[in-house]
């Protein structure tokens, strides 16, 4: 594809480090080439910025390349924009027209606070993992290749589970701010490899009760999530989850 | 004592109350309709059937009940789904898109959750609290639907449960982990279909009702 330049204009939630409230600032965004990244945008928007004197837009950013799962904003009232299948890093300038209004805004949850402008704090996500997303294993030398048997889709289904990089979409993009699809991805992924078993109903118990008492909202099946999902990680993880959690707390001895 | 607390005060254990009320729901409507099927044999036989009915007894009142307290769990829950849910996200979007997973009938749930409410009470006072000492049944209901106010709402409000059965069916399966890649389709399927009968079936009610008496 061709390469062209095209103007913007940007409504970029702005609020300051230790503030609870921000609001909306329009900046112009000149001169974008088409083959420039979302994020690279806004580094050209920030260059421009320090030299008016203007605080630059922060924003979180790691690999720019889809797999860390730290940038993501929303952007026209999409998580990570409109573009499928796709994190914020990955999003190209040729998916906007010329002349176009963009929103920027962080993602919104009540377990997610903002930290500055679009900088949002995701450690409810880390208390989650460290309630149950991990396996005990016994340290010693590696098990015999092929000693716990696994079929091929099996392990391709705990793959999709895995995939998940925990950049929070499916919260920012849930109208109940839920974080059902994140929780599901990580009790799949776990439960149905043979080494996730023996604390499957343990886990599934203890990452729920995490996840509400981080402040999450209730799913219902709105499917927003899984539209949103820069990893297309679909809602079968999610009833994976309730039916983990049906048997973890109706038949399993976890309490 | 205390597991059985933690665990059906969970968000997915919401859910799953949700779930099991809202499909009892679902048999109640499909006995429901079933039954109003017989004003199309005409005046005696609707008459006949709700003889019958009555004739059960005390299987009615256990019934009756059943859903009385089904309503109060899928009420009271969706009061706090609904609350928590808002106060999930205190501070909004300033614009906010449609990723392509919501539908109109699952965002409007609470919605249409509590415009059923209100045709529930409405259909209770009107029909089966009203003086039924002189008239008979068929005849008390052939007199609200004769009124074209009140015909109007009912249809409407079938259109609404329609809506309200269209999430709903499916929903109630996803949030038991029934998904399966076989069954889902079927599940789905059917669920439309479903609410598509509930809407038709109950909606044209009124009508014959009107075209006979």
């Amino acid at each position: 594809m061709e390469e062209k330049f095209i103007n913007l204009t940007l409504k970029v939630w702005r609020q300051k480090l230790g503030e609870k409230k921000g609001k909306i600032e329009t900046y112009q965004a000149k001169n974008i080439s088409t083959d420039a990244s979302f994020l690279e945008m806004l580094d050209i928007v920030n260059d421009d910025l320090t030299i008016k004197g203007i605080e630059p837009i922060a924003f979180d950013h790691d690999c720019r390349e889809g797999i860390c799962g730290m940038c993501g904003q929303v952007v026209n009232g999409y998580a990570h924009g409109e573009e499928k299948g796709t994190t914020l890093c990955q999003l190209h300038m040729r998916r906007f027209k010329d002349g176009d209004t963009v929103f920027v805004e962080p993602f919104r949850a009540k377990a997610f606070k903002v930290v500055k402008d679009l900088v949002v704090d995701r450690s409810a996500f880390d208390k989650i993992i460290q309630a149950g997303g991990y396996i005990t294993a016994k340290a010693g030398g590696a098990p015999d290749a092929n000693n716990l048997p696994v079929t091929y889709e099996t392990c391709e289904l705990a793959m999709n589970g895995a995939e998940c990089i925990g950049c929070g979409a499916c919260v920012a993009a849930c109208p109940n701010a839920s974080a059902m699809l994140f929780v599901g991805a990580k009790i799949s992924h776990l439960a149905l490899l043979p080494q996730g078993r023996p604390e499957a109903a343990k886990r599934a118990l203890a990452m729920v009760r995490t996840m509400d008492s981080c402040g999450f909202g209730n799913c219902s099946n709105e499917r927003e999530c899984e539209a949103s999902c820069p990893k297309n990680i679909e809602i079968t993880n999610i009833a994976r989850l309730n039916r983990e959690f049906l048997s973890a707390g109706v038949c399993s001895t976890a309490m | 004592m205390n597991w059985l607390v933690r665990t059906f005060s969970c968000s997915v254990a919401k859910k799953q109350f949700m779930a099991v009320t809202g499909l009892a729901f679902c048999l109640f409507l499909t006995s429901h309709l079933i039954g109003n099927l017989f004003v199309y044999g005409g005046k005696d036989a609707f008459n006949a059937y709700v003889e019958h009915l009555h004739a059960l007894g005390v299987l009615i009142h256990i019934a009756e009940a059943g859903l009385i307290v089904f309503a109060l769990i899928h009420i009271g829950t969706a009061l706090i789904l609904y609350f928590q849910n808002l106060a999930a996200r205190p501070v909004r979007y300033k614009k906010k898109s449609n990723a392509g997973g919501r539908t109109l009938a699952s965002a409007t749930m609470p919605y249409t959750g509590l415009f059923i409410l209100v045709f529930i009470v409405v259909h209770l006072v009107s029909m089966k609290f009203a003086d039924h000492s002189t008239l008979s049944t068929f005849d008390v209901t052939a007199g609200v639907f004769a009124k074209p106010a009140y015909l109007a709402f009912y249809i409407v409000s079938m259109v609404v449960v329609a809506f309200h059965v269209n999430h709903g069916f499916w929903s109630a399966f996803q949030s038991f982990g029934a998904s399966h890649p076989k069954y889902m389709p079927i599940v789905r399927g059917f669920g439309i279909l479903f609410s598509l009968i509930v809407g038709a079936g109950f909606g044209l009610i009124p009508i014959a009702f009107n075209m006979i008496s």
